[in-house]
């Protein structure tokens, strides 16, 4: 007698690719604007993005209605944080509340891949990355989501540090600047979404900076 | 009213129908320094008195930001207000995440009045110390609810509670009917004018108040000194004009002097 497998299933991939790029004054965090489900399209138009602090901006791939659970609990603890220590949140400190967010729902978690990009408290660049129960990495760059193996070697190619073995370990921010570090993003995603089916119609790139926040969108092949 | 037979316990009815306990609370509220809020169609002012323990320490806080929308002001035990004040905080919040909207005045409010009713009927409780002055904004408009340690809440347009509001509430009952269409400039001046009125002729300095102000488009914050001050500039020029203003205020302090012992005798934990 085999087991019975279910025959329902909680969670859903909504697809698409979100990734975050760490430069010493800024932060750029992108994410194509597809929403599907299985081979259908729900959405060219939905927003993967969402601001959390002044200084801290998540990005989601993966099931969108935990997602957007997950952006509402951070949200609502975000306002209780500003309410006990009267400032809004720093980045590395949201990142470490994602982490346990997550954590806590380790036995039916999250199924979210997250990127945290925003500013440190110094003013630089800086992006964690996630797996869907939380455990955490800063880096200087990272992609997620349906794309992010066709983006990752491609990145790693670009930024990554010359070789890992050479010590002082270097600091992972990307030394390029802010136009370059946008264009990189817009070459990415324009080649991810000509061979993932999940990633396309529209990109939106936030960049973050000490003095605001910037959105670009640009449009991505729709087949 | 005081050292009675029947003034131990908060479960224990006064044959002429009293809990005294809950009075006791109320009496309280009225040795905490004066806070005073205002509204019209559009905005809330909320302002208080800051009145430090000592020379040496800084003042109490007495006014908080519930959510963009709401503020609070407190008057009495200032513990205890705090701790509503979370309270209110937590609920405000629960709300936002559950329906995604911001939390309607008047729904706060009866939750905070039934919280502070159970107190009054729990043998092993006490009341709650302190007077609660919630102002915000919601769909039906701005609004301004007193909640009392008895649990009770009513709506005004202009109130004012603590040491000394006596001199405040007849300031106000004066101007009342002009509230509802001031604009936001007149409403804050008639707080700060308001809260003169309870120092009884001390100078009115920046240093002195806190005002807030939440309105349409405008979430809560509060008021910085230099803006306070630039206000009260334009109505006390010279100390000598201060004088003719308050001789016109004198015979309503007269009676403003009964409550409140004075400040030598305010209790500790109270502000």
């Amino acid at each position: 007698m085999t087991k019975q497998h279910a025959n329902w299933s909680p969670y859903d991939n909504n697809g698409g690719t979100c990734v975050a790029i760490a430069g010493s004054d800024y932060c750029v965090i992108a994410a194509d604007t597809r929403m599907s489900t299985g081979y259908s399209i729900l959405s060219r138009d939905y927003s993967k993005i969402h601001k959390l602090a002044d200084k801290a901006v998540l990005s989601s791939s993966g099931f969108q209605a935990d997602v957007k659970a997950l952006q509402k609990v951070l949200k609502s603890r975000h306002l209780v944080y500003q309410h006990q220590h009267n400032k809004q949140m720093s980045c590395p400190a949201m990142a470490q509340l994602l982490s346990n967010t997550l954590y806590f729902k380790r036995f039916f978690p999250y199924y979210a891949f997250n990127v945290l990009g925003g500013l440190d408290e110094e003013g630089k660049g800086c992006v964690f990355t996630y797996d869907a129960v939380g455990s955490y990495e800063k880096v200087g760059y990272s992609a997620q989501g349906s794309g992010s193996t066709l983006i990752m070697p491609f990145l790693d190619n670009q930024l990554k540090s010359p070789s890992p073995l050479l010590l002082p370990a270097q600091d992972a921010i990307t030394p390029l600047s802010e136009p370059e570090a946008v264009d990189l993003v817009k070459t990415v995603f324009a080649s991810a979404t000509e061979r993932d089916i999940y990633t396309g119609d529209k990109l939106e790139i936030m960049i973050l900076k000490a003095d605001g926040i910037r959105t670009e969108v640009m449009e991505l092949r729709k087949d | 009213m005081f050292r009675n037979q029947y003034d131990t316990d908060v479960t224990t009815w006064s044959p002429t129908g009293r809990l005294f306990q809950v009075e006791y609370a109320m009496e309280a509220v009225k040795q905490g320094s004066a806070a005073i809020g205002l509204r019209s169609s559009s905005h809330v002012v909320l302002a208080c008195v800051n009145k430090a323990q000592s020379e040496l320490s800084s003042h109490q806080k007495k006014i908080f930001k519930v959510d963009d929308h709401i503020g609070v002001a407190i008057a009495g035990l200032t513990a205890d207000g705090r701790v509503l004040s979370r309270y209110m905080r937590s609920e405000s919040i629960n709300h936002s995440f559950t329906y995604e909207s911001p939390l309607p005045v008047g729904r706060l409010v009866v939750h905070l009045a039934d919280k502070a009713q159970v107190c009054t009927q729990r043998s092993w409780k006490r009341p709650y110390g302190v007077g609660l002055l919630v102002g915000g904004l919601d769909e039906s408009g701005a609004h301004l609810y007193y909640n009392c340690p008895s649990g009770n809440y009513f709506e005004y347009q202009a109130f004012a509670i603590g040491s000394r509001s006596q001199a405040a509430k007849t300031y106000l009952e004066r101007r009342f009917e002009s509230f509802a269409d001031s604009s936001r400039e007149d409403l804050i001046k008639d707080a700060i004018l308001a809260v003169r009125e309870t120092l009884q002729g001390e100078t009115l300095k920046s240093s002195l108040c806190t005002v807030s102000v939440l309105g349409v488009g405008e979430p809560f914050h509060f008021l910085d000194q230099e803006a306070i001050q630039k206000m009260i500039d334009t109505f006390e020029k010279v100390p000598e004009e201060e004088e003719g203003e308050a001789e016109v205020a004198a015979p309503a302090e007269q009676g403003g002097g009964a409550d409140g012992l004075g400040d030598q005798d305010v209790a500790p934990m109270e502000m």
